[in-house]
């Protein structure tokens, strides 16, 4: 892990607030993303984290506070002040988002190959046995057989529909990978190999990754740190491990005792 | 032509929204602009696009030529041409190279275009993203983001299910390097006759309401994959009739036991071949193919 | 020997000459007038004028008759001759509340100012054929015509206030504009600028009034059936004749150029109300020509689901869907398209053949080769 290989945060969020018709969604989030960083958002549902990644990854507007993200040009960009060309650019290289239920993620009308595809001919790469090729590549990386390439997302199970929603997203190598609940929807023996699959990705690619989770399970498995939300805010943040095992604030403390009751 | 109507049928303010509308066409070419399509004497469908922007486009001086599937005599064919001769009075022919405006359905000609015509397509559905995506505020945001990986996706599927790309007609096209463009349902064999065509190319959706343009000597590609490159159709056939082996080819079942031959679909191109005395196998018989 | 493509010209000459033989039938019946059928069949009439956005009941029955009683043909050429009309301008907006109505009903209040006023309507008839009516009327002996006594109680402008309105004096419905930028922005005008999505209300209501009777009609039945529920009340429906009214430009006050017959329909919808708004009625409105009473209760239902976004109600059923119902609810678009079908497509089909035959052929090529390989194992 390269932590802190950069002094400049590849995503930088002052003072973001957002509500929607007077309910109140986050208020006043400060945070820093350092290239290959992992850092894990927890809370109850409800607590705001949802709103919280949609605001960091621009797909909601913000009513306060600003994004930054850092290009691969070493340029600076307001995440919700570039057009809607530049961030579907944005979320077609080098960001990735992963949601919950695969459904939302993939296209369940095209196959396996296409999915993985989709990607790459959308910025450009005209050469079918390459983007085949690296499709069979991806799916094996992500521990699924070559030879389900031309298969439906229909046929597959929840734990590969995820697993290809990945490969989806990584295809082109993104920097920043933005995950709600990945895990969510999945048993939990299914939810371990994806969770060691995850991991592996993350450090092999130095991929930086904000992961919404209700699960502290999770969050311990995959994050370096931790912010935890309640009703909007951020009551504590830190490193992992300094959260779980030494909580300070007492909404922490609860979430870290009802998950050790458990 | 009879006075109850104006010129071409449509009054004179409707002709200059449309002239407005083909402008802003040729002057984005492959962008589809919306116009407000008028209710026409024939239904959606059967060519309304096409016969506005013929009435917009159309002056005394003009020779008009219309074809459905490359035939002049095709019922469709007759009725718009019938409706313009009764609208307009403008002389009609079916020789493409005496047409100042060719007003088609499916098929480009066979004869090679020149500068100064213009070729008019019908238009079913204007949008090559449709099928893809239903919605149009979706498929404008696309547009708009030239976000065109979806297009190849459905390339890609059709190599992966069956080896090659499985579109024969209305094969998408990128237009002056911008624009992901439908060709109208013509087969993807007339798509290379596009490309830098001399001709000016309009297109008219009416039910959809929609105009788009190529103009004159523009760079028109058909969509493919570097290693799975475009190709037109082949026949094992020549035309039976003026035994061409170059042209778009019809299939005529003559009988009931499963006989049949194979014809020129440009039904001028191959009269023209015939009299210059070019013979397929059945000519001799087919000489007086009208009946 | 390739007949079939040739003589489209006479083709189309005896096809015309069938069809005028065909709907001129028996010539030993006698042949029907259109006056017979602006005066006997009004309600085809109606809904050929509100379909056809035309309001010309003459024509209209000549369309109807011209078109052999196929509606959807006779919509069709009113259209195409609506098309070669100038255009002088718009009316001024119709006062409604001052209409000589013959029909007037609420189904949310038992009585209402002005009263409830039945007239003529098929709700409460047994659903008998009369074969009475299969003989002349001088041999049946009808008995006379009622005169309505109701109906010259509420000619008197003003006499009739509209039911949605003392609702809205309570606060218990939103106003009858919604209070978007339409307020100020000018009224659209679907045969003069092409749609464009998403679509305000104006657009809306204009492309619902001459949309599909039968679409309509299905589409608001499956509101009612729990896809996309609005919890509807019929709040009025009032049939008669109102005044229109224009401003000449060079006049700048409005004068009185005719009268027509509308029908309305006001739904009133619930509305649960939102973080920021107290639970008030919301409105669903129809209109149409003539006595179009079906059409116009059915476009209320559909133009309250279509504002599912501005009231924050979640869209999941076709109904709500704006690209869909108004893409989708033009008989006259929706007819050509379908029927274009009939036109020759053998460029496309030859197309298709010679695919499907190469694939074919694929197929059997790698089911020989599998035979080889396997013969060659052995």
């Amino acid at each position: 892990m390269n932590v802190s290989s950069s002094d400049t945060p590849l995503l930088k969020a002052v003072g973001v607030s957002k509500s929607f018709g007077g309910v109140l969604g986050c208020r006043n989030v400060d945070l820093d993303l350092f290239p290959g960083e992992v850092l894990g958002i927890v809370g109850e549902s409800g607590s705001g984290k949802s709103t919280l990644l949609r605001c960091l990854s621009g797909e909601h507007e913000v009513e306060g506070g600003h994004v930054h993200y850092a290009l691969r040009t070493g340029e600076t960009a307001d995440v919700h002040g570039m057009g809607p060309a530049q961030r579907r650019m944005l979320m077609r290289t080098d960001w990735a988002f992963v949601h919950q239920n695969p459904r939302d993620g993939l296209r369940m009308g095209v196959s396996a190959g296409g999915n993985v595809g989709e990607r790459l001919m959308a910025i450009g790469d005209r050469h079918y046995g390459n983007i085949r090729n690296t499709a069979i590549d991806w799916l094996e990386k992500v521990e699924m057989s070559a030879s389900r390439i031309d298969h439906m997302p229909e046929t597959f199970s929840g734990g590969m529909q995820q697993r290809l929603q990945i490969a989806r997203n990584l295809v082109t190598r993104p920097r920043l990978a933005f995950m709600d609940e990945p895990t969510g929807g999945l048993d939990v023996s299914v939810q371990a190999r994806l969770l060691d699959l995850l991991r592996g990705l993350v450090a092999d690619l130095g991929l930086a990754c904000i992961i919404v989770t209700h699960d502290l399970a999770v969050a311990r498995h995959l994050s370096h740190r931790l912010m935890v939300m309640r009703a909007g805010e951020v009551v504590e943040a830190g490193l992992t491990d300094q959260i779980l095992d030494d909580p300070q604030h007492p909404y922490s403390q609860l979430l870290v005792s009802s998950i050790l009751r458990a | 032509m009879t006075d109850a109507y104006n010129f071409a049928y449509l009054d004179e303010q409707t002709k200059r929204m449309i002239r407005r509308a083909i402008l802003k066409a040729v002057a984005i070419p492959g962008y589809q602009v919306p116009f407000a399509a008028r209710e026409m004497p024939m239904p959606y469908g059967w060519g309304t696009g096409g016969v506005q922007v013929t009435a917009a486009v159309l002056g005394r001086d003009d020779v008009l030529k219309v074809i459905d599937q490359g035939s002049d005599d095709t019922t469709n064919a007759v009725s718009i041409r019938s409706f313009f001769v009764k609208t307009t009075g403008v002389a009609t022919t079916d020789k493409t190279v005496d047409a100042t405006v060719i007003q088609t359905r499916h098929r480009i000609p066979e004869t090679p275009l020149t500068a100064g015509q213009i070729l008019v397509y019908q238009v079913p559905i204007p949008e090559p993203l449709r099928f893809l995506e239903p919605r149009e505020t979706e498929t404008r945001r696309m547009h708009a983001l030239e976000d065109y990986g979806l297009m190849h996706v459905k390339l890609y599927e059709d190599i992966s299910k069956h080896g090659h790309i499985a579109t024969t007609y209305a094969y998408p096209v990128k237009v002056n390097g911008r624009y992901v463009t439908d060709p109208s349902p013509t087969p993807k064999f007339d798509n290379p006759k596009m490309n830098n065509s001399p001709a000016l190319q309009l297109f008219g959706a009416g039910r959809e309401k929609r105009i788009y343009a190529i103009p004159p000597f523009t760079e028109v590609v058909s969509l493919d994959f570097e290693d799975h490159p475009f190709a037109v159709q082949t026949w094992d056939n020549d035309c039976a009739l003026c035994g061409a082996t170059d042209t778009f080819l019809d299939e005529i079942i003559t009988d009931d036991r499963g006989s049949r031959m194979y014809v020129c679909s440009d039904s001028d191109y191959c009269q023209d071949r015939q009299a210059e005395g070019h013979q397929g196998d059945q000519s001799s018989s087919g000489s007086g193919a009208a009946a | 020997m390739y007949v079939a493509v040739k003589g489209g010209e006479k083709a189309i000459d005896n096809a015309h000459r069938l069809l005028a033989e065909e709907r001129r039938g028996d010539k030993e019946v006698p042949e029907l007038g259109t006056d017979q059928i602006k005066e006997q069949l009004g309600r085809a009439v109606d809904r050929v004028m509100t379909e056809g956005s035309l309001y010309d009941p003459k024509l209209a029955a000549l369309a109807i008759k011209q078109a052999a009683g196929d509606l959807i043909e006779a919509i069709f050429l009113i259209r195409a001759f609506r098309t070669t009309l100038p255009r002088f301008g718009y009316s001024a907006p119709l006062n409604v509340e001052n209409m000589r109505a013959r029909r007037r009903i609420s189904a949310t209040f038992k009585d209402v100012p002005g009263g409830q006023v039945l007239g003529p309507t098929f709700d409460y008839t047994h659903r008998l054929l009369d074969f009475a009516l299969e003989a002349e009327a001088d041999e049946r002996g009808d008995a006379p015509f009622p005169t309505q006594t109701s109906a010259e109680v509420i000619d008197l402008p003003g006499n009739m206030p509209r039911v949605l309105a003392q609702l809205s004096r309570e606060g218990l419905i939103e106003a009858a504009t919604p209070g978007t930028d339409e307020d100020t922005a000018e009224v659209g005008d679907i045969t003069r600028a092409p749609r464009t999505f998403p679509a305000d209300r104006d657009i809306r209501l204009q492309t619902l009034t001459r949309g599909d009777e039968g679409f309509l009609l299905a589409l608001g039945y499956s509101t009612q059936r729990g896809y996309g529920r609005t919890h509807p009340f019929a709040g009025e429906i009032r049939v008669g004749e109102v005044t229109v009214e224009f401003v000449p430009e060079e006049l700048g006050f409005p004068i009185e150029i005719g009268e027509i017959t509308i029908t309305e329909c006001e739904m009133i919808n619930q509305f649960s109300g939102s973080a920021t708004e107290k639970p008030k009625f919301t409105r669903g409105y129809g209109l149409g020509f003539g006595h179009v009473e079906r059409k116009a209760m059915s476009m209320a239902l559909v133009d309250r689901s279509l504002r599912a976004d501005e009231l924050g109600e979640a869209r999941t059923a076709p109904a709500q869907d704006e690209e869909f119902v108004l893409s989708h609810s033009d008989n006259v678009e929706a007819t050509g398209f379908v029927e274009h079908l009939k036109l020759p497509h053998y460029v496309d089909f030859q197309s298709e053949l010679e695919l499907v035959r190469k694939m074919r052929a694929a197929v059997d090529a790698a089911q020989d080769n599998q035979t080889d390989n396997i013969e060659a194992a052995e």
